[in-house]
């Protein structure tokens, strides 16, 4: 019995840090109860929206180039999957950023549709 | 004379040691601290200022920096247990409130005196800062004179 516990929560574990670029689009969608449109997330993400940034202040307007913090000038690895392996593969890392980026462009969260129209606009990105 | 070259060697190796910021490797701490800007050294501000500091992460200099609380109290510590000491000199702003940058402790002004205003301005430097900038081996917490490189 323990040893099937051990097994399920590492099970578990497993699952939870192997997310896909493309599971994210599929929450964030059903969260809005919407499908995407990359062509929403595309001016979402290049335009300001009040505030001092747009998500392209650090990220470009073409992401799969690398972005630049626009205050601190470090360097950001690009954001599109298709070039950088390591993005959305982390709901903590995803969820994280999104809450931080967004309140720092938008001064509040992003809704699931926003989310889920960046998503959607990445996955098209090569 | 091939005797007193490694001797010199490790004399160098050894007075670069005596002034370097390195600490051992904190994950958490690199990966959380150091994803918008180089992750600071902890021994350049005091232990009340990094508590300061810890305490409002969701306004961090403009910016939204909030962690989760596991992370933080973890990260904290860290902080804490590696702070600097006298060294850091006067911690506390005209309102007697922790100094929050590095930047503005009467240290890094006595250690920055040379530098001229106009220079922290360069668009290649854009912000004091930017540490990495002119000390080349800033992320490895090697701050002396043999590795400061001012760009154009
Ligand atoms: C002020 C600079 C800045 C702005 C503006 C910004 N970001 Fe970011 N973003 C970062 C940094 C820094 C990271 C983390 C560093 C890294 O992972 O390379 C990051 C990481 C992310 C991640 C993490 C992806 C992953 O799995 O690794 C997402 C998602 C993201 N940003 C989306 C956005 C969106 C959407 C916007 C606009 C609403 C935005 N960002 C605006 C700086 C910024
Ligand atoms: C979301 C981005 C972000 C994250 C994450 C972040 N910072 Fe910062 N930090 C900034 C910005 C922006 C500044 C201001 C930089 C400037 O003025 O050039 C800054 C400035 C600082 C300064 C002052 C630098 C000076 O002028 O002396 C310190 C110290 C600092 N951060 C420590 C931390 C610590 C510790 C953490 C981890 C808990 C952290 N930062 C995480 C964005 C971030
Ligand atoms: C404009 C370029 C520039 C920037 C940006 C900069 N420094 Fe320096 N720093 C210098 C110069 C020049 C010296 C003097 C070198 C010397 O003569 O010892 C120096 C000296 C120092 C020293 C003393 C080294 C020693 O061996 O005595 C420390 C520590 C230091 N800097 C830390 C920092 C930190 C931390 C930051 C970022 C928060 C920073 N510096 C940003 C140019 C810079």
């Amino acid at each position: 019995m323990r040893h099937l516990l051990i097994i399920a929560a590492a099970l578990f574990a497993a699952t939870a840090s192997a997310e896909t670029p493309r599971d994210f689009l599929t929450r964030f969608e059903k969260e809005a109860g919407t499908a995407a449109s990359a062509q929403r997330g595309a001016r979402f993400f290049t335009s300001k929206q009040g505030g001092e940034w747009s998500c392209s202040s650090c990220h470009t307007d073409k992401p799969t180039q690398a972005g630049r913090h626009a205050k601190t000038e470090k360097a950001i690895t690009p954001l599109a999957p298709a070039v950088n392996a390591e993005r959305f593969t982390d709901a903590a890392k995803v969820d994280k950023w999104f809450r931080r980026n967004c309140n720092d462009t938008l001064n509040r969260v992003c809704s699931a549709q926003e989310k889920a129209d960046v998503m959607a606009w990445l996955l098209t990105l090569k | 004379m091939k005797k007193l070259l490694p001797a010199a060697l490790l004399l160098v190796a050894l007075t670069a040691q005596a002034d370097s910021y390195s600490l051992p490797k904190h994950a958490a701490f690199e990966e959380e601290c150091g994803s918008c800007h180089m992750a600071y050294p902890p021994q350049m501000l005091h232990a009340d200022s990094w508590r300061a500091m810890m305490g409002d992460l969701s306004h961090h200099f403009g910016s939204d920096a909030s962690i989760d609380d596991k992370r933080r109290v973890a990260i904290t510590n860290f902080l804490l247990a590696n702070a600097g000491g006298r060294k850091t000199g006067d911690t506390r702003d005209a309102q007697g409130k922790p100094l929050l940058r590095i930047t503005q402790s009467a240290r890094f002004d006595k250690k920055h005196r040379e530098v001229p205003a106009a220079t922290w301005q360069r668009a290649s430097i854009k912000s004091p800062a930017n540490c990495g900038a002119c000390h080349t081996r800033a992320a490895a917490g090697e701050y002396s004179e043999r590795w400061v490189q001012i760009p154009k």
